[in-house]
Order: structure tokens, then C-alpha cells, then sequence
């Protein structure tokens, strides 16, 4: 097994505000981990630093044994990360189809004389671009719904139509930033087997960020719980279950009361 | 037909051409414009020029104008669109008015404020339809391929877009670059079509109604940028006779339709076959739920 994703001490301020600190950790390939740690934790700065929204101010982010701290975002993409947003990110006004195709389209380039003549590799990239997104629509389950706009779905479609956008991407990484927030219990029970799933089928290493503890200790085997920036806890999820730090940081230290 | 109505038509597929373009930078990437009148400016003169004073053919006259206003553009948006948000918009203002104030004192070149006359009338009917058409269908075909989804993508959630692998800058800067083409090639369309030209017909007025028609057509929506620029150049037409009051029933109707209409009147729809028919049935929808209740 190789890594595929290594941070060694990575170090993010806002001004005086550190919202990450010394963090390291490692991704092994085909790995499905977890995330998780109280709210403003840092997670979704992780996120952010992985993906080059936001510039590491010390320390080193590698992809494959690559530095990509001075990376842009879509060169990370480039290499093979995509990634799912907490507050969703779908172009709202577009179709659940071209939401995919949107970003399926990487994959099925023309030229473009060929895009205002119409002529040429047009035709056929267009008919792969959208049964590509046809396929991953299916795969999601949302394949009916395809000619709908994104932004009339349910809360919980379209998280899937978001799954479904960054499998196109046919990422090695696939970031996935709260997928089960505000479900229900039997959604988030559908949504474990559609991760798992995809998982498996696209040979996926997976990172995850999840407030539902009962989820990534159900589908996760390696956990890392992060509290105010920085690592409190690495290991399997019985270990994190029962580590004092953890407790501590989700139910508060029991001296204060 | 009369020389009077030939002549409205011309003028009306010049704008139309303008208004493409301004369509594709404002509706479709989703960044305002206050300067577009500056690269019809551009294309109007090197067309102008060229044609009078190295006798080069009109074809490739205007094609030069589309050119260069396209090259100017390009340069303009490489610092200026890195930046996220107004930026441009407000750069914009100030750009448009170079051009125009760069023209009006090149008077070697240019002839300054007194106007460039004596060029061929080379724009006739059949050459500003010819024009038309193949831009036009061009437009159609790019908002409708992958770099049209591209451009809506960066206009609706630049992160998203761009961490979906585009780079938004790149293709903010290769909208204003085209959307810089067809506004240099109406120029050069209109200069053929009046014969003389004067750098105060590019002024911020006009880049204002290049940017009106868009918006009073629907943002993202070629086809409303094409009713919106028929409609708003009609009006002014017709009215001709009151001269400049007819400006108040201009602002009449953008000020109509951004009470009745905020999204323009195609909104992001597109003129189809299709829309069409969905726009009857839920009119008989509608009336079957009033019958109903």
C-alpha cells in the first residue's frame, strides 16, 4: 500500500486565529477514513488546505509522496481530488444532469472551432459526456431526475447529485465534507451503503467528514479526531470510542461541572 | 422595401452582433461591463482606417477589427480578471472611456473629435446578415458546448468551478476575449454603415445600452439578448419623431420590465421550440386550475 495523502504538521492562521495546528496524518490508498471533532474543530479547513482553496502557512500537504502546498485548485484537481461541500455547491439554476456534465466533460475534450461549428469530436465527446453523467446519475440513484434543477431537489439529493459530480472528476481522493448533515437516520443508513459502495466500485481512497458519530464508526476502520486545530486521537474506532480526549472533547471534561 | 427600413434593419443587426458578445461576457460568465462601446471603438477604426488609407478589402478589414478589439480585450482582462468580483466592472469604466479619449487625441491616426469620414458604405444588407448569421449560429453552438458550461459554471459558484478542475480566470479572460471580438466586428459594421464615425458614438451611453439590452433580454439567455436589442432598438426608432424625449420612453421600458420582469424576458431560457410549448401548457394548466376552483 502506498499514501496517498500526507500532512506533516500543517500549520493554518488566520491572522491570530490558528485554526489548524501542527496536524499530520496519512492516508494509505484505498483507504476509507473518517475525520470527525467538534464544531470549528478545523475540519473543513483541511478540506480547504488540500484542495488549495486556502494557502498552508507552514508545514507540508503531499499527494502521492508530492508537494502540493503551492498548487491551485483546480491543478489539484488535476492530479485527482475532488471533493463534496458542507453547504452544498451545485449550480442551482442548472439541470441535475448538467451539474454532472459540467464536470464530466473534463474527460471528453474538443476543440473550439470544433464547439462553434459544431462539427467534428463534438458530437461524440457531447454523447460520452452525458451518458458518462447518465451512468454516475444512475449509480446515485437520481436518474429520473435528471432534467431537473439542481436547486428544486431535496436536501439529501443533492448531496448525491454532489457525490455524483466529483465521481465524474474519476478522482483517487474523494473528499466527502459533511455528506449526512441534516438526514435522518434512514437516509444516513442509505447514504453509508451508497459511500461504501462507490468505495469499492471506483477503487476510491476516501476521507470523510462526519458529525454522525454512529456513521463513521459504522463505515470508517481509521479515525482521525481533531479538536480545537490539532489531533487529539488517530486509530480504529474502538479506540477513539474510548479515548479520554475524545470524550472530553464531545461531552466536556467532567470537573467542570 | 424603403432605404429607411433596409437601413433600421442593418443598424439593428450591428447591435444585435454588439449584443452578443456583451451576452456572453455579462450573461453567460456573469461579469458587468461598462465598457464594451471602447472594443466597438477599436474595431470601428481599424476598419475605418484601413479600408480608406491602405485600401485593404472590407472583409478583411472587419475581421482585423474584430481582431485587434479581441487582442485589446485579452490584454485588459489578463490583470484585471484575476480578481474576483467588481473589479472589472469598475475597470471597465475607465477602459471604455480610454479608448474613446486615446482615440480622440491620436489625431494623426485618428483624426480626433471631428470624426474619421469618407468610408465606403461597404455595409449592406446582405453583408450585416451575412455577418449576422454566421456569428450568431457561432454564439448558439459555443454557449451550447462544453465552454458554454464552463462559463456558466464560473459565473453561478467560481469555487465550485474551479474545483471541478476549470481555471476561472482563464476562462474569464477567453469570454471577454471573444465577447471583445464581436463587439469589435459591429464596430467595423457600423463604421461601414454610417460612413463616418466620431469617437463620442462610443461613448459610456452606449456602453450603458449594450449592457441594458442584455439585462431587459434575461442574463443568460441568447436569444433574449437578440429580443432585448430588436425591442430596445425598434423603440428608439420608433419614436424618432419626439428626438430626444424618446430617451425618457427608453427608460420607460427597462424601468417596466425590471418592475414586471426582473430576470428580463427570456430569463435564462432559451427562444426553443420547447419552451415554447411549455410556456402554452402551463398557460392551459393554469387556466384548468382557475376552471377547477
Amino acid at each position: 500500500m502506498s499514501t496517498v495523502l500526507e500532512l506533516k504538521d500543517v500549520t493554518k492562521s488566520f491572522g491570530g486565529v490558528t485554526a489548524v495546528k501542527d496536524m499530520s496524518f496519512k492516508i494509505e490508498q484505498g483507504e476509507l477514513a473518517g475525520l470527525i471533532g467538534p464544531n470549528g474543530a478545523g475540519k473543513t479547513t483541511i478540506f480547504n488546505l488540500v484542495t488549495g482553496v486556502y494557502d498552508v502557512t507552514k508545514g507540508q500537504i503531499e499527494l502521492n509522496g508530492k508537494n502540493i502546498n503551492k498548487l491551485k485548485t483546480y491543478q489539484v484537481v488535476a492530479l485527482g481530488v475532488a471533493r463534496t461541500f458542507q453547504n452544498l455547491r451545485l449550480f442551482t439554476a442548472s439541470t441535475v444532469l448538467e451539474n454532472v456534465m459540467t464536470a464530466a466533460q473534463r474527460y471528453h475534450s474538443y476543440s473550439f472551432l470544433e464547439a462553434i461549428t459544431h462539427l467534428g469530436r463534438w458530437h461524440g465527446s457531447e454523447k460520452a459526456t452525458r451518458k458518462e453523467s447518465m451512468e454516475l446519475l444512475e449509480r446515485v440513484g437520481l436518474a429520473s431526475r435528471a432534467n431537473q434543477a439542481a436547486g428544486t431537489l431535496p436536501y439529501g439529493l443533492q448531496r448525491r447529485v454532489e457525490i455524483a459530480r466529483a465521481l465524474s472528476l474519476r478522482p483517487q481522493l474523494l473528499l466527502l465534507d459533511e455528506p449526512a448533515a441534516g438526514m435522518n437516520p434512514e437516509e444516513v443508513e442509505e447514504l453509508n451503503g451508497l459511500i461504501t459502495g462507490i468505495h469499492n466500485d471506483f477503487k476510491l481512497t476516501i476521507l470523510l467528514i462526519e458529525h454522525h458519530m454512529d456513521m463513521v464508526m459504522a463505515i470508517c476502520p481509521h479515525i482521525v479526531c481533531m479538536s480545537f486545530g490539532a489531533k487529539i486521537a488517530e486509530g480504529e474506532p474502538d479506540y477513539i470510542q474510548n479515548h479520554p480526549e475524545v470524550l472530553k472533547a464531545y461531552l466536556g471534561d467532567e470537573e467542570d461541572e | 422595401m424603403g432605404g429607411y427600413s433596409i437601413g433600421i434593419i442593418t443598424l439593428l443587426l450591428i447591435n444585435c452582433i454588439a449584443a452578443l458578445g456583451v451576452s456572453l461576457f455579462t450573461g453567460f460568465t456573469g461579469i458587468f461591463t461598462l465598457g464594451h462601446a471602447g472594443y466597438m471603438a477599436i474595431g470601428a477604426y481599424t476598419a475605418a482606417i484601413l479600408t480608406v488609407e491602405h485600401g485593404v478589402g472590407f472583409v478583411p478589414a472587419i475581421i482585423a477589427g474584430g481582431i485587434l478589439a479581441m487582442v485589446c480585450a485579452y490584454l485588459i482582462g489578463l490583470p484585471t480578471l484575476k480578481l474576483v468580483g467588481d473589479y472589472y466592472t469598475i475597470a471597465s469604466l475607465g477602459l471604455g472611456e480610454a479608448i474613446r479619449l486615446i482615440i480622440e487625441n491620436w489625431q494623426s491616426l485618428t483624426r480626433g473629435a471631428r470624426g474619421y469620414p469618407g468610408i465606403d458604405n461597404y455595409t449592406t444588407l446582405p453583408v450585416a446578415l451575412t455577418f449576422f448569421v454566421v456569428m450568431a449560429v457561432g454564439m448558439f453552438f459555443l454557449v451550447n458546448s462544453r465552454f458554454g458550461r464552463a462559463f456558466k459554471a464560473c459565473r453561478d459558484d467560481y469555487v465550485a468551478a474551479s474545483l471541478l478542475g476549470f481555471n476561472t480566470a482563464r476562462y474569464r479572460v477567453f469570454s471577454l476575449a471573444i465577447s471583445g471580438f464581436y463587439c469589435g466586428v459591429a464596430g467595423a459594421l457600423l463604421a461601414g454603415f454610417m460612413s463616418f464615425i466620431q469617437p463620442i458614438m462610443f461613448d459610456m451611453a452606449k456602453s450603458t445600452e449594450l449592457v441594458s439590452v442584455v439585462v431587459f433580454g434575461g442574463l443568460g439567455s441568447m436569444s433574449g439578448c437578440l429580443i432585448g436589442t430588436t425591442i430596445l432598438t425598434l423603440i428608439t426608432e420608433m419614436f424618432r419623431p419626439i428626438s430626444q424625449y424618446r430617451m425618457l420612453i427608453y427608460g420607460l421600458v427597462l424601468v417596466i420590465i425590471m418592475v414586471v420582469r426582473p430576470e428580463g424576458i427570456m430569463g435564462t431560457h432559451e427562444l426553443t421550440f420547447s419552451y415554447i410549448k411549455s410556456l402554452f401548457c402551463r398557460k392551459k394548466k393554469v387556466a384548468e386550475q382557475g376552471g377547477a376552483q
